[in-house]
């Protein structure tokens, strides 16, 4: 007998611990997309439930309810309306906290209509002692007509009986509704709505009338028959608020039967730290300080393992290089494959430090309170509260805060978070300043702890922040799009962050940036490689030509080798694309090598630093291989002096702070605004911004 | 007539029966129901949003839809 996966929907409102339940039910066997190209709608797992039966969990977005009003509910109520065998879900997994119940039975009332079997997950039991509050678990379960868990999540306390209910409640099938929405608000009218079509429950039916949200599988005759419903607007409204007290009526009269909570016993810690986070000077100087030390830390902390990862792939290049036979594909190896993976490694520790304090600040409950001190701030600039975690969530990637922003309920302010969020300093322009900080800037302290480094790199970090706020404003008073703007958001208790869920989110996303980038810097760097080492006539002879040179009679024979190797450079594929546009860019201060940087850059920013490591492999004598810093800091220019002075260094930041370089985020946001429109409008106006910016700084500064 | 906007940080009130149509379905669905306890826990540094305790529920809503909810005070 084959087995059959049960597949099992996890729902729930934010902030119930869905994802610790997640975590604990699936562990390391969790599959989450890569960023370019795939969708992270929903993250699955597989759980193994008994020796036979695995479940497939997908872990839904956190919605109140399925009356949805942002697309990240929505995305919850297209996977339930579903009809596709493959895709509705056998089982669905109501996750509760046990201190809001009666909000989380609104969610549960409504996923119980649909008449799916579902098993009613309480999470946070263990709080249940020290709040006052005391289930009687068996009424409700009758009450419910379902199967109800008590689990701690974080504690590992419960999950074997999640488990145990999901197959008990696999085995029962048929699930009835709870409130039945019909005979309180309208009985002639839903029983009309329910003529329509057989193969849906009631309330299904309504959802496609209320939401407008008709599945694939419905016949047309059906989808006419219940557009006929939506005439009158009005007429919903009125049901659809109906509906809802009926369902807290119904849920008040049974929690009376099974739940007590004695209020003496809350604590106000909630209270107390409210008062210092969300104060008028407090609340915004504590949040400023939590930015600085993130960013010292970025810079600070990461430095050693870079450091260590930079010189252990010089070494490992050395290495390969004297201990494998000569030839083509040591030269692969040893010039294009090594550099380029070395320059996505090495941004590990820095991305997973950046994740690792946003995950922690999510995970704390403090975020909702940035949210509540910046929403007024930010509505002058057509964004609301919620806008601030994706331009924070910039900072590590773009991709994955541009899809933060489905929490926006206003397509106007959603659409400008997404168009201006590119400008928040992600982690791949980190190696490119790291990078040029370390040539341009001493490593200095100020006041004794303060460094200059890190200054710098918090002012490139301002800098764009700053832009951010400002394309804003400009898109705000710009663009007509009419959008009606609302905004709630529940400010949860504050929990310390759980550490599996930190862990698992830091390795998840860093995971996911390294594959997803790491598959484009290793192609391109072996195109690069392949077009810096082969080019027309002028490349094949340029070592005749040094050689025959009579200016160069006197040279070493080292010094000879490299002009060669400067030569072939100069004359090969890229070197010949580099020199075609010099011209455009002799004006920012670059010279044809930085120009070849500039282009293969335009996919991923990170390939800079790869690019130039390529370059300097290639032209570099045999003899000693080191690290791309140091090749880079003995670059010189034609009036001899280092290339990588303190005006090209920063003209070339500028460039990176402003242009969109990343093919991955140009592609979300096709996806997310389902046009190439505000995509190309992004790439040439952050383009034109990057020159015209760089081109100053440098005219400025030089 | 009072709203939730007009409450004093620390007071009470109750969600009147006839603001049941400004109330939007988002909110009563959080818990935002006629009838309900509502408590302004404090304001933002700037005056807007209201952070609110409602149901049990603790939400943050802006000045503007706070001034559309009627609510009658515990005097």
């Amino acid at each position: 007998m084959s087995k059959i996966d049960i597949k099992v929907a996890l729902i729930g409102n934010p902030n119930t611990g869905k994802t610790s339940l997640f975590n604990q039910l699936t562990g390391l066997n969790q599959k989450v997309g890569n960023y370019p190209g795939v969708t992270v709608d929903k993250k699955t797992g597989i759980s193994k439930l008994s020796a036979t039966q695995n479940a497939i969990i997908t872990d839904l977005p956190g919605t109140y309810s399925i009356n949805p009003t942002s697309i990240d509910e929505s995305i919850v109520l297209k996977t339930l309306l579903k009809k596709d065998i493959k895709e509705s879900p056998d089982v669905i997994l109501v996750v509760a906290d046990v201190e809001n119940l009666k909000r989380n039975l609104l969610l549960f009332s409504q996923i119980k209509d649909l008449e799916i079997p579902t098993v009613l997950v309480i999470n946070m039991a263990d709080q249940m002692a020290r709040k006052g509050i005391s289930i009687d678990l068996s009424i409700l379960k009758k009450e419910l007509n379902t199967e109800v868990v008590l689990v701690s999540a974080r504690k590992n306390e419960g999950i074997e009986d999640v488990k145990a209910a999901i197959i008990r409640c696999h085995v029962a099938a048929k699930a009835s509704p709870l409130c039945g929405i019909n005979h309180q608000i309208d009985p002639d009218y839903f029983k009309k709505l329910k003529e329509i079509s057989p193969n849906y429950s009631l309330y299904q039916l309504w959802l496609m009338v209320t939401q407008n949200n008709f599945p694939d599988t419905i016949t047309k005759e059906e989808k006419q028959n219940l557009v006929a419903f939506k005439k009158d607007a009005f007429k919903l409204k009125k049901y659809q608020h109906k509906e809802t007290i009926y369902r807290y009526q119904e849920i008040n009269k049974i929690l009376k039967k099974t739940y007590l909570i004695d209020k003496s016993k809350a604590t106000d810690l909630r209270g107390k730290l409210d008062k210092v986070f969300t104060h008028k000077i407090f609340g915004y100087v504590f949040f400023f300080l939590i930015l600085l030390v993130i960013f010292q830390s970025i810079f600070d902390l990461a430095s050693v393992p870079m450091d260590f990862i930079d010189s252990t792939f010089a070494e490992l290049a050395d290495f390969a290089k004297s201990n494998l036979p000569n030839g083509v594909l040591t030269d692969l190896l040893t010039e294009g494959i090594i550099p380029g993976i070395g320059g996505v490694i090495i941004f590990i520790p820095q991305i997973a430090i950046l994740f690792l304090f946003i995950a922690i600040l999510e995970e704390t409950g403090y975020m909702s309170r940035v949210v509540f001190l910046m929403d007024k701030i930010m509505r002058r600039y057509g964004m609301n509260g919620k806008s601030i975690i994706p331009l924070i969530s910039g900072t590590a990637c773009a991709i994955p805060a541009i899809m933060a922003t489905r929490t926006i309920g206003s397509w106007k302010e959603r659409l400008i978070t997404i168009l201006v969020t590119p400008f928040t300093t992600c982690s791949a322009r980190l190696p490119v300043y790291a990078i040029l900080i370390g040539l341009i800037i001493p490593d200095n302290k100020i006041f004794g702890f303060l460094n200059l480094q890190g200054l710098v790199l918090l002012f490139l970090y301002g800098l764009g922040f700053a832009t951010a706020i400002l394309a804003a404003y400009i898109l705000h008073k710009t663009l007509n799009i009419k959008s009606k703007s609302f905004f709630v958001i529940e400010m949860p208790n504050y929990k310390l962050p759980s550490f599996k869920n930190v862990f698992f989110e830091v390795v998840e996303k860093t995971k996911a940036f390294v594959f997803g980038a790491g598959k484009i810097i290793l192609a391109l760097s072996i195109v690069l490689w392949f077009l810096a080492s082969n080019g027309g006539d002028a490349y094949k002879n340029s070592e005749k030509l040094i050689i025959e040179n009579v200016d160069y009679q006197h040279l070493s024979d080292v010094e000879l080798q490299q002009k060669i190797a400067s030569a072939k450079l100069e004359n090969s594929y890229i070197g010949s694309m580099g020199k075609a546009i010099e011209p455009a860019i002799k004006p920012l201060g670059y010279d044809w090598k930085i120009g070849i940087a500039l282009i293969t850059s335009f996919a991923a920013r990170e390939v800079f630093v790869g690019t130039l490591a390529t370059i300097y492999s290639v032209q570099a004598d045999d003899e000693n291989t080191t690290t791309i810093k140091q090749k880079m800091a003995s670059e010189v220019n034609e009036t001899g002096g280092k290339l990588f002075n303190f005006p090209v260094g920063m003209s070339l930041m500028i460039f990176y702070a402003f242009a969109m370089q990343c093919m991955a985020t140009l592609a979300i946001v096709k996806r997310e605004t389902k046009t190439w429109k505000w995509p190309l409008i992004q790439l040439f106006g952050m383009g034109l911004l990057a020159y015209v910016a760089s081109f100053l700084t440098y005219q400025i500064l030089s | 007539m009072s709203t939730i906007a007009s409450l004093r940080v620390g007071e009470i009130g109750y969600i009147s029966e006839e603001s049941l149509d400004s109330i939007p379905l988002k909110l009563l669905e959080m818990g935002c129901l006629p009838g309900a306890e509502v408590k302004l826990i404090q304001i933002a540094p700037l005056k807007d949003p209201l952070y609110i305790c409602v149901n049990d529920s603790h939400l943050a809503i802006r000045k503007e839809t706070a001034s559309k909810i009627k609510i009658l005070k515990s005097e």
